[in-house]
């Protein structure tokens, strides 16, 4: 989902920069509840609030936002308590979500490749500091959650640290 | 969260048995939106019909709803603090790294192997080389997904 949502709001209606979806991306990791609300009503906020309009406005654009996610769940959800249930075992709905999934680990990859950019890491020419740390500091992370097990929520505030002590 | 929402739905308020809150949980992951919101859903549906679907929808959504609401509101006041910047810097590329591992975890859990990598390899490059919409890639593979059991269960039966 993530990939889509990054998709649709940083390429192609540009309404947030790519370090403005990471900041939420890194926000919505931090704060309780499912990643897809936090970040459909981030991104309604700030996208509304960034063309320039209201608090009001921008309000209004989160609650559509997360409106928009919810939907197509609730329709789709409601349909298959109705007719569908009986169908889900088949070997037909197996199979469909049997192609899906290596799909979506290509999905996750894309958005992981999609935030490997200037605008988050700089370039060895423009800023060698801010890049070896920067690459420091996904290696890092990388190694802290995926070997040491660290809690992400305590990885980012530790990542939040080293930027505020190194990237000054 | 899973073990989290059954403790809640069949041991403390027994909504629904066990066996069939299995099945529910197997369809809500699989099926596309959020998870949370998808077994809510149907657990609303299940006890209340519509409105009870729209209403455990909306008790779902609306504490996380209202606190990023209020952070969104006042993080960008926040923004341009020259300190704010800088640890904010610090953290995407931590962001980055906390999106990869899962992936590869993920990977592992599909069980991928030399003959199966090439799906994620090419989609990940057709969305991020060729910026295709992710939206397609989810039909071709659901298609191509439909059309490989098909064809499996065909050769299985001659």
């Amino acid at each position: 989902m993530l990939s889509l949502i990054q998709h649709e709001t940083v390429e192609t209606h540009h309404w947030l920069s790519t370090s403005e979806f990471t900041d939420i991306v890194a926000i919505s990791q931090m704060t309780p509840g499912p990643i897809g609300i936090n970040s459909a009503t981030y991104c309604g906020y700030t996208a509304i609030h960034n063309a320039g309009f209201g608090n009001m406005t921008a309000i209004l654009g989160s609650v559509t936002a997360t409106f928009a996610l919810v939907l197509p769940s609730l329709i789709l959800m409601i349909l298959i308590s109705k007719m569908f249930m009986k169908y889900m075992n088949t070997p037909l709905v197996q199979s469909v979500f049997k192609g899906l999934r290596p799909a979506v680990v290509g999905l996750l990859a894309a958005a992981t490749l999609l935030l490997c950019n200037k605008e988050n890491f700089s370039t060895p020419s423009e800023n060698p500091w801010q890049f070896w740390i920067s690459c420091a500091l996904l290696a890092s992370t990388a190694f802290g959650t995926g070997y040491l097990k660290i809690n992400p929520i305590h990885m980012i505030c530790y990542a939040g640290l080293a930027g505020l002590l190194l990237l000054y | 969260m899973i073990p989290l929402i059954e403790e809640e739905v069949v041991n403390k308020h027994k909504w629904v048995e066990k066996n069939e809150m299995l099945d529910l949980i197997a369809i809500a992951q699989s099926c596309p939106g959020v998870f949370a919101i998808n077994i809510a859903i149907f657990i609303g549906y299940k006890l209340r019909k519509e409105r009870g679907a729209i209403a455990t929808t909306i008790g779902t959504a609306l504490p996380s709803f209202l606190i990023i609401l209020a952070i969104a509101m006042f993080f960008s006041q926040f923004k341009d603090n020259p300190y704010v910047a800088a640890i904010f810097r610090g953290i995407r590329p931590a962001v980055v790294a906390l999106i990869a591992v899962p992936t590869f975890r993920l990977g592992q859990r599909a069980k991928l192997n030399l003959y199966t990598i090439w799906i994620p390899v090419v989609c990940a490059l057709l969305i991020w080389a060729l910026g295709v919409s992710p939206i397609y890639i989810i039909i071709a593979a659901g298609l191509a997904g439909y059309i490989y059991g098909k064809l499996s269960s065909q050769k299985l039966r001659s």
